[in-house]
């Protein structure tokens, strides 16, 4: 299989212009869409409010009120001028193509939201707050990802490692009254569980994939397990109590965006705190080339004297603690007490994240709010009184992510050495 | 890791000086690791060794689960502290009832038979054979996931998707069950059924469609296609397949002609599906291993270079392996709803999909190890519920030992360190699939 992928990368890279033409066509069809879809729908003369507070705070700013069909005039034109502009200029918007599409997905989904809310009010303060919170464990667990693929060890072990992480976290808080000490079990069960994968599939080499649906087949049924058996009777074991918010000092009190970013629990500013602090440790570190180096081409990295399964050791450990910190926001982050399979496919919606992300921890940051912000206007579909089903936007950051992945809109580049077991020629 | 230097070990000298007592696991697993091919074994031998090493994953899955339940038991705790000697007695009480009940539960008792047998009784009979018989229709659906993965496997894509095709393959044979009406069984029947296959073909070969144009990985599209399918059966169950009378979101019930027919009365499940399943799997063997397209499949998946040189489409193989997989899987969940459960709702599949990975493990990718492992799974899971409800262990425990199964199974070398067997020869361990990056 190695000549194909390869060969139909290089396909992909080569038909450059295509892909400038089907940027150009794509931004067209956004501006058509917020035509058809959306401006036939709004009678003339309405208005959208947009609350620019989140709900239960002090209005630093007043609610921003717009004429519901101008703006979607307006936005529906912007669409159309950049697609055309893409299409006419030669090489399109080059480098900054990406950044473009960005900006026209930006517009769709406000005039997406600027239609569900004519003639009615959003709180849209509120509703970037609530994506945010929804992105924790989406980032947390893409930035686990990311640690151990990057250094060429598959993790689809991450909702195994969360949902378990979650389930001890909320005990130990329990048990010890003390939230930081459920956080530090939920790392340490995800570390153990990082020792199990990494022994497997570094040492034992087994298939990374088949370890990691082991992983997963474990925790669904031993947490399962202990939930049925002791959680349902002792409740005293199941009520951690969940971290209070902190507003931040001085941000947040900036207005619009400092409820939103800076008004939230524990979680969110370590996250913002890992987010920076993986992305100087990968790009900007020793360290960090050491372990890339070993994802990308493991033999080059043993031969100047790297020691790959050391590596490959501590990333997949390092990624797994990470997992399991973002299990426990589940439990102490978020509703305070364990329910059986309550991550839901949360764990590969971070890998999904995470290859949107294009294995950049920024990115994945960026594919996690996305994915929660969808998360976010499902539950408000039925109060905008949209017909619309909330599965289908549920099942955009899946369709997304194979579109992505398909290298229509976008390569994403996996680490070459990804998923492969090095193997220490003999001497 | 010091493989280096242990690996110099020569290995007719470890074989001659075989002190297992004193030489370290690691040592030991090295040498497994490293040991050549066995001499020209004799054909039974060698059949012996290949399953030795499911035989003892199983054993060791189940120890493991037992042990799971040791530490789990209030009442061993409690006698631990009364003394070792009476912890240790009450560990293997609580082991033993557990597994009994299990056991039980699985095939039920010979006793029973044999007096409802003698009273000729048929509902005494239909009462005894239950539990037997509950263990074959929980085994069905894992027949056909597991040889959906097991044909993923031989054409060398890895389908962790089983459980979204499953749940489309269920939508279709609930869809075509329940809509059609007026037909004669014997035509709504296999319609319905085999609609449940197109469902599951379709929903693989998107997958196999995008890896073999575009060569996305097929394990993160199925792990979304999954998700997607999710979401589509909960849409369709909230809405257009709703049951109009009900609140539930549960698909309306099919019509008789389109279920599956019972072998015996209630409240025996035991229906044609079993068949099916092993007719399949029989067809499954031989288009594997007795046809060109079999063969083409084959060399695709475990040498895709001598493919390509030999003329064969890889790109075609692929799309053509997941659509196949897709379709197995697809007849699980039609399965399911035309023989089981006669309707569809949200929580049908237990994760059989994902557990059709550890079965195609098991049974090494062959139609005939998936049967057996399918039939172990099955009783496993029918027992459970027995276990369940006489000793309070949760049947979760099931999910546990399986996934103790599959890492041992996937290891062998780690089951072979513990029994200290000899690597079998090789060629004989199928290769299994290639790795994320596509090497």
């Amino acid at each position: 299989m190695a000549a194909t992928t390869s060969t139909f990368h290089k396909e992909v890279e080569m038909v450059k212009p295509t892909r400038q033409r089907v940027m150009g066509i794509l931004f067209i069809l956004a501006g058509v869409a917020i035509w058809f879809l959306f401006i036939r729908g709004v009678a003339p003369g309405t208005l959208t409010k947009f609350g620019m507070t989140p709900g239960g705070m002090q209005a630093t700013i007043p609610d921003m009120i717009l004429p519901s069909l101008p703006t979607l005039y307006f936005l529906s034109a912007m669409c159309i001028a950049l697609g055309a502009a893409q299409l006419i200029r030669k090489g399109g918007f080059r480098k900054s193509t990406n950044i473009v599409l960005g900006a026209v997905a930006g517009m769709f989904i406000f005039g997406f939201l600027t239609y569900g809310a004519a003639g009615k009010s959003l709180n849209l303060a509120g509703l970037l707050n609530v994506s945010l919170s929804k992105a924790v464990p989406l980032t947390l667990g893409a930035l686990s990802g990311i640690l151990s693929e990057r250094a060429g060890v598959v993790n689809i072990a991450i909702e195994g490692m969360m949902l378990s992480a979650a389930m001890t976290s909320c005990m130990a808080a329990s048990i010890t009254d003390n939230l930081w000490i459920g956080v530090l079990v939920g790392v340490l069960t995800g570390a153990l569980y990082g020792v199990v994968h990494g022994v497997l599939s570094i040492k034992y080499k087994v298939n990374q994939i088949i370890s990691g649906t082991a992983i997963n087949i474990f925790s669904t049924g031993i947490t399962s397990y202990i939930s049925a058996k002791f959680l349902q009777h002792f409740e005293s074991l199941n009520q951690s109590g969940t971290f209070p918010a902190y507003p931040v000092p001085v941000l947040s009190k900036i207005p619009f965006i400092g409820p939103i970013f800076f008004n939230h629990n524990m979680y969110v500013y370590a996250m913002y705190i890992f987010l920076v602090v993986l992305t100087v440790a990968l790009f900007k570190t020793k360290w960090g080339l050491r372990l890339r180096s070993v994802g990308e081409h493991p033999k080059a990295a043993d031969t100047l004297g790297i020691n790959v399964f050391k590596t490959r050791y501590m990333a997949v450990i390092l990624g797994a603690m990470m997992a399991g910190f973002a299990g426990s926001y589940f439990t102490l982050g978020s509703v305070g007490r364990f329910d059986e399979v309550m991550t839901a496919g949360r764990g590969f919606i971070a890998l999904a994240a995470m290859i949107f992300g294009n294995w950049m921890p920024f990115g994945a940051f960026g594919a996690g709010i996305l994915f929660g912000f969808t998360d976010a206007v499902a539950s408000k579909l039925a109060i905008l009184q949209l017909h619309i089903p909330s599965q289908f936007l549920l099942m955009a950051p899946y369709i997304v992510t194979m579109i992505v992945l398909a290298g229509v809109v976008g390569r994403s580049q996996m680490p070459a050495a990804d998923g492969t077991p090095y193997e220490k020629e003999g001497d | 890791m010091s493989d280096d230097k242990l690996s110099n070990v020569p290995e007719e000298e470890a074989q001659k000086a075989p002190k297992p007592e004193k030489q370290d696991a690691g040592k030991i697993f090295l040498e497994e690791v490293t040991a050549g091919p066995p001499k020209h074994l004799p054909r039974w031998r060698r059949t012996l060794q290949s399953i030795l090493v499911p035989l003892l994953a199983i054993f060791l899955g189940l120890v493991c689960g037992g042990i799971i339940i040791i530490l789990t038991s209030a009442s061993v705790w409690a006698a631990f502290q009364v003394s070792i000697m009476a912890g240790l007695k009450e560990s293997w009480n609580v082991v033993a009832t557990a597994y009994s009940a299990l056991f039980v539960g699985a095939f039920g008792r010979p006793g029973d038979l044999i007096k409802a047998i003698s009273s000729g009784n048929p509902k005494l009979i239909n009462l005894a054979i239950y539990p037997f018989t509950d263990g074959l229709v929980a085994a069905t659906p894992y027949i056909f996931a597991g040889l959906s993965v097991a044909l993923g496997f031989r054409a060398g894509v890895f389908n962790i998707g089983a459980e979204g095709q499953l749940f489309l393959g269920a939508i279709f044979a609930a869809f075509v069950g329940y809509s059609l009406k007026g037909l004669p069984w014997f035509i709504h029947m296999p319609i319905a059924f085999l609609a449940g296959a197109v469902g599951g073909g379709l929903w693989g070969f998107i997958p196999g469609w995008l890896k073999a144009k575009t060569g996305a990985h097929e394990v993160i599209n199925t792990i979304m296609m999954n998700y997607i399918a999710f979401r589509l059966s909960d849409w369709l169950l909230t809405g257009p397949m709703k049951r109009p009378d009900s609140f539930n979101p549960v698909s309306p019930t099919i019509e008789p002609s389109a279920a599956l027919p019972k072998f015996f009365g209630d409240p025996v499940r035991l229906h044609l599906g079993f068949i099916i399943a092993l007719l399949v799997a029989w067809l499954v063997s031989w288009y594997l291993f007795k046809t060109k397209w079999g063969f083409d499949l084959r060399t695709a998946g475990t040498n895709p270079r001598a493919a390509r040189y030999a003329g064969m489409s890889v790109a075609m193989q692929i799309m053509l392996g997941m659509t196949l997989a897709g379709a197995l899987a697809g007849m699980a969940g039609g399965n399911e709803v035309l023989g089981v459960n006669h309707n569809l709702a949200m929580a049908f599949s237990s994760g059989y999909g994902f557990d059709a990975i550890a079965i195609a493990l098991l049974g090494n990718s062959s139609p005939f190890g998936v049967v057996l492992a399918s039939l172990l799974f099955g009783f496993l899971r029918s027992g459970a519920t027995n276990m369940m409800l006489k000793t309070g262990i949760p049947n979760d425990i099931v999910s546990v030992v399986q996934a103790f199964i599959l890492v041992f199974i996937a290891a062998p070398a780690i089951t072979r360190t513990i029994f200290r067997l000899k690597q079998p020869a090789k060629g004989e361990e199928v290769v299994l699939v290639t790795s994320w990056g596509g090497k």
